[in-house]
């Protein structure tokens, strides 16, 4: 049987003065419905190209996406994305900004009454009934990024990629959102890839982890189960064995297998791991 | 024009005075935002008493404040009186009227238009008029060009070698080709327009199209790629993307864009009319000019101050259309 998601022998050459850049060499991944898959790497190892060519955002020089039988070249809301700096059109409301998706997906599918109470529902299930009319500039960074969850849960997509969701939040609001994220994950079950430089976050969310090896022309490095019972809950798994040793062997992978030996002033800002891929094509 | 605005925000400061606030920190507050500004103006009225007197024309002595004074008090009385003779005029010829359809109920009354001349207000309602008009025709090209433009690179490369060129373009050199070509273009036994509104009209949109254009065009290609990204996802199509997307997020470069047309078509406008003998305040001042009696100068001066003044309100009144329309309450609105 062929798997929900299927990632055969994905390259991507960027084109550059110099030449082609070679960003992605062969990347292969097959993910099951419903499952939680993490991509964690260095910074510029071409994480967040994997997750656009899923998206549809890049097209793969070589190779290709299939989900459910069909393959992807273009993007589309069954495959929402979660984006890091939550890109909400700043002048409408919670409310309006998960409208135009709802209107979008759902036009012809749902009554008028129907499309607002599923509005409503998935800006519940983020916990942001209180602000739901308020603008993106009148809330919090982690409410955006709640609200940006909505929109993309509310598109109903077959997989939810998100692009280093809680990249821009402080700790502690990271932390309430990856509960928040479970709790959720626990309700929809929805398949999900979301790409992260944090490997507490990674073990923690995660069914599997995918650890990518650095670029140019990066690839899976190894895949490691995260075999934890759910719900977690992070304070009980602090001690736990099993959890301590998946964070030890994924930050063996990230600092001894794939140590990166890089001069301190040359490091890009944490802000722009996103869009490293667009970085290269323009350097 | 500024010592206006800090004079009006200084007011709407002396409302919000708190109960707490200390009487010395009142007094500051009102020093910095009435007093500093009056003390500018009054600096300025008295360097231009002083050195107007020592200005000799072949028309007399350069005008002070006060005889700006004076002559914009004789200007509103003129206005006043012109009026009256009109009224006069209308009520003569009624009254004519009604008396020859007495003697002669076949008789099939003619009105005629009064045909006095314009006073100063009559021309600052022409040049307004034509102002408006002229630069509503050109948001209404340079908007949507301006997206198209700023959306499709391949148009902005065809395009942007002709804006380049004709941007720098004076109303000047524009006016006598416009002239012609509404005297030949717009031939009409019942004209709707007079030509003479049409020629201005239509130079002042030639000049202050540019800016919206560019500023437009920039604004559109200026979105982030992450919106761009929402709406590929979302499959937004092209319409719906312009619409819910495009136009919002460049409304605060589009109305930078209409702020300096409008000023662009004000002055613009000003010159055309003087050239051109088209009714408004700029044939105002030519005629002042041309008339050379002693109170020209300080006629001509009362017209300059009031299109300083209505060219500072009408940029009042596109701000505050701007805070009104634009979602982005932190753009630089002064």
């Amino acid at each position: 049987m062929a798997a929900h998601l299927e990632l055969t022998d994905v390259s991507i050459e960027f084109p550059t003065p110099k030449g082609a850049f070679k960003a992605l060499d062969g990347v292969n991944l097959k993910i099951e419905r419903g499952e939680f898959v993490s991509l964690i790497g260095h910074s510029g190892c071409g994480k967040s190209t994997v997750l656009n060519i899923v998206a549809g955002l890049h097209q793969a020089t070589t190779g290709g996406v299939v989900l459910d039988g069909r393959e992807v070249n273009e993007p589309g809301p069954e495959r929402a994305v979660v984006f890091q700096n939550h890109s909400l059109l700043p002048w409408l409301t919670a409310y309006e900004n998960v409208e135009l998706a709802v209107r979008q997906v759902f036009k012809g599918k749902k009554s008028k009454a129907e499309m607002k109470a599923w509005i409503e529902h998935n800006l519940e299930l983020v916990h942001m009934t209180h602000a739901i009319h308020k603008r993106p500039d009148e809330i919090s960074g982690g409410m955006k990024q709640r609200v940006g969850i909505a929109r993309a849960l509310a598109m109903e997509p077959t997989v939810l990629l998100m692009d280093e969701p809680f990249g821009a939040l402080d700790a502690l609001t990271r932390a309430h959102l990856q509960d928040s994220l479970m709790e959720i994950q626990n309700e929809l079950n929805n398949t999900v890839i979301m790409i992260t430089h944090d490997v507490d976050e990674a073990v923690l969310l995660s069914d599997r982890i995918v650890m990518m090896t650095n670029g140019p022309a990066a690839t899976v490095g190894e895949i490691l189960k995260v075999e934890l019972p759910r719900p977690r809950d992070r304070i009980a798994l602090a001690d736990d064995p099993v959890y301590n040793h998946c964070r030890h062997q994924v930050l063996r992978f990230l600092y001894e297998k794939q140590r990166k030996v890089q001069p301190l002033d040359s490091r890009r800002p944490k802000g722009q791991a996103g869009t490293d891929a667009k970085a290269r094509k323009q350097a | 024009m500024s010592s206006i605005r800090m004079t009006l925000a200084g007011m709407s400061g002396i409302a919000g005075v708190k109960a707490n606030d200390t009487f010395a920190s009142w007094l500051k507050r009102m020093t910095q935002t009435l007093g500093l500004p009056l003390i500018g103006l009054l600096v300025f009225l008295f360097i231009w008493q002083v050195g107007a007197k020592q200005i000799d024309t072949s028309l007399g002595q350069f005008p002070g404040p006060t005889q700006v004074y004076e002559q914009a008090n004789a200007l509103i009385s003129e206005h006043f009186n012109e009026r009256e003779r009109e009224s006069a005029f209308y009520e003569r010829q009624e009254q004519r009227n009604a008396e020859r359809v007495a003697k002669d109920p076949d008789y099939v009354p003619k009105i005629r238009e009064y045909t006095g001349k314009p006073t100063f207000f009559d021309q600052i309602g022409t040049s307004l008029v034509t102002v408006l008009a002229g630069f509503a025709i050109a948001a209404l090209i340079a908007i949507p060009l301006g997206i198209c433009i700023g959306l499709n690179g391949a148009l902005y490369s065809a395009l942007n070698p002709i804006i380049q060129l004709f941007k720098p373009v004076s109303p000047l050199a524009w006016l006598p080709l416009v002239t012609m070509v509404v005297s030949a273009a717009y031939v009409s036994d019942d004209p709707l327009f007079a030509k003479s509104f049409l020629t201005s009209l239509f130079t002042v949109s030639l000049c202050c199209l540019w800016p919206t254009l560019i500023n437009t065009a920039v604004g559109v290609s200026a979105i982030s790629p992450d919106l761009q990204n929402v709406s590929k996802v979302l499959r937004l199509n092209w319409l719906t993307h312009v619409v819910r997307i495009v136009l919002p997020s460049s409304v605060p470069m589009i109305f930078t864009g209409l702020r300096l047309s409008l000023g662009i078509a004000w002055m613009v406008l000003i010159a055309a009319e003087m050239l051109a003998q088209n009714p408004g305040l700029g044939k105002f001042v030519w005629d002042e000019f041309q008339n050379g009696s002693s109170d020209s100068l300080g006629r001509i001066m009362v017209a300059v101050l009031v299109i300083g003044l209505i060219g500072f309100l009408l940029d009042r009144v596109m701000l505050l259309i701007q805070r009104a329309v634009s979602w982005d309450k932190n753009a630089i609105t002064r």
